[in-house]
């Protein structure tokens, strides 16, 4: 069926390169523009208190973040957050992959990750504010342990389920158990792992806003409840559009990390779809 | 005859195979949670950890075990529940109904491609401050937050649920003639419904960790502030209770959206798959 409708179906007209290019440009930046223009129209037309417009936005965005806020307030956030996303990463894996092959951890322990799983990971900032005290120790903990659980028991599933088929295999052409890990268990596992990480970033992310909104005395949560309570209007929203490129960024690098890592499981759905 | 029973047979001693192992799951998972409290309790009977940072795991339950008779306790989970389920409302219905309108309209989904995927990743909890300014410290605040949070999750998925209908099913329904509606219901629902259970589950357990958040920050009562106040006025041992009560909730939520993930998708292969395995 497939074959037949492939073979008959001519290759369309392609208009040329530029014009292709150039719709596609259009077709990517054309909503966001035409929003921006009626947020900017609407913010001169009438004013209001807490919508203010884009350009005073834009203003705020160059005078409170460019400068010694960056060094005093982002970087430390962001420092924190890489850190705490590549611990939580690297626990979740290693963790997960040892649960996942070892029958009875899994069920002496799967009650009690559903549990923490649930927990939602907020409530845990008082919780650790009273073990560690208000430390940046505690500032990455709370936002490994809030954001751990996505991979770790998404390791555990993928480790889980590895094909039996393949896990046999390599047990007749007698890998050790090292190969049998990296070059089995892991890769089938990725997939899961990756869709893991993925909610991971954005618990991290909350987590690192939440965190530096109660007891802390600096950093982009701090700052933009700070403009918020003193009425900084065009500030706060310059703090949202921060933590919004942030988001952006964060979900950018995770898409090419992720096409690098799984580019061979892309691979394969392609073939399948075919 | 024979044959039925000799397939009956097998099946049997599975069944028997899995109760027991079913068994031997429920027992090391109690275990687990036996030893988990054990450890707890020795730590803060050692005073590895002072009795301010860490309660013995014996108070912190009889403390919970009290709340549970304070009708005030219930009238916060009330509220939190009341927020979750408000903002899970809205959120679904302008998920279904935006993303199926987006994901039907090729020219619409190209167009909001980039809005999506810039609007998407921006973390609801940085829409607080806002939220606090525009309505104040009241329910609808923090149900911007929640909706917010949770619409992308619904959306979302709708939007690749309703783009995975299958190409020979849409040319089979187009020749025979099946009206609009006719084809929104049996072609567009049954291949977008897996999306929607994935999208509504994740968006429930979403909108409980934000109501609990925006309570939090933003200071409308429930159980967020409840514990928010505990921890001012150092009653550390309620701050540990309302702590299990969230996860006990997060817990209840997810099974029950699994319970209805299951229930709406009997007919589908990924859950008929499982149940014949």
């Amino acid at each position: 069926m497939t074959l037949y409708t492939s073979t008959v179906r001519r290759p369309p007209q392609r208009p040329n390169l530029w014009a292709r290019m150039g719709s596609s440009i259009l077709y990517a930046i054309g909503v966001p523009v035409l929003l921006l223009v009626i947020w900017g129209v609407w913010g001169t037309i009438a004013p209001a208190k807490f919508f203010p417009s884009p350009l005073t936005i834009a203003e705020a965005f160059v005078d409170t973040w460019i400068g010694p806020a960056f060094v005093t307030d982002v970087l430390p956030s962001l420092a924190r957050l890489a850190a705490a996303i590549v611990l939580a990463v690297v626990i979740g894996i290693a963790a997960g992959t040892l649960i996942g092959l070892t029958r009875w951890l899994r069920e002496l322990l799967e009650p009690l990750l559903e549990f923490f799983r649930a927990i939602p990971p907020p409530v845990l900032i008082p919780v650790f504010v009273a073990l560690l005290g208000v430390t940046d120790q505690m500032k990455v903990i709370v936002i490994v342990f809030g954001s751990l659980w996505p991979v770790l028991l998404n390791t555990v599933e993928g480790v889980r389920s590895t094909d039996s088929v393949m896990t046999e295999t390599a047990r007749s052409f007698a890998l050790t158990p090292t190969e049998r890990l990296f070059s089995l268990v892991l890769p089938a596992a990725s997939p899961r792992i990756m869709a893991g990480v993925r909610q991971t970033l954005s618990v991290a992310l909350i987590m690192m806003v939440i965190s530096e909104m109660f007891y802390s005395s600096s950093g982009l949560g701090f700052q933009v409840a700070y403009f918020q309570r003193n009425y900084l209007i065009a500030q706060m929203w310059s703090g949202i559009v921060l933590l919004g490129l942030i988001g952006v960024l964060l979900a950018v690098v995770f898409t090419i990390v992720e096409r690098r890592v799984l580019r061979w499981y892309h691979g394969i759905k392609e073939v399948e779809r075919a | 005859m024979t044959t039925a029973s000799a397939i009956g047979a097998p099946a049997r001693a599975r069944r028997r195979g899995r109760g027991a192992s079913a068994a031997r799951k429920a027992g090391l998972g109690a275990l687990g949670i036996v030893l988990f409290l054990a450890g707890w309790q020795l730590l803060a009977i050692t005073r590895v950890l002072p009795p301010s940072s860490l309660p013995s795991a014996t108070d912190t339950l009889a403390t919970l075990g009290g709340m549970l008779q304070d009708l005030e306790f219930w009238r916060n989970v009330g509220r939190t529940m009341t927020a979750w389920a408000i903002g899970l409302a809205i959120a679904t219905v302008l998920g279904v109904v935006l993303g199926g309108f987006v994901g039907l309209i090729p020219v619409l989904r190209r167009a909001t491609h980039t809005t999506v995927e810039f609007l998407r990743p921006i973390p609801s909890v940085a829409l607080i401050p806002l939220a606090i300014l525009a309505f104040g410290i009241q329910l609808q605040a923090a149900l911007v937050i929640i909706v917010f949070a949770s619409f992308w999750q619904v959306f979302v998925q709708v939007l690749y649920g309703v783009a995975d209908i299958d190409t020979v099913a849409r040319d089979t329904a187009r020749s025979y003639g099946l009206s609009g509606a006719e084809r929104l219901r049996w072609l567009v629902l049954p291949t977008a419904l897996p999306y929607l259970m994935t999208g509504l589950r994740l968006a429930a357990s979403v909108a409980l960790i934000l109501a609990i958040t925006a309570e939090m920050t933003i200071g409308n009562p429930g159980l967020g502030r409840v514990i928010f106040q505990a921890y001012n006025i150092g009653n550390i041992t309620t701050v540990y209770a309302i702590v299990i009560v969230t996860g006990l909730l997060g817990l209840v939520v997810n099974l029950v959206f699994r319970f209805i993930e299951r229930r709406a998708l009997a007919w589908h292969q990924s859950v008929r798959g499982e149940e014949a395995l």
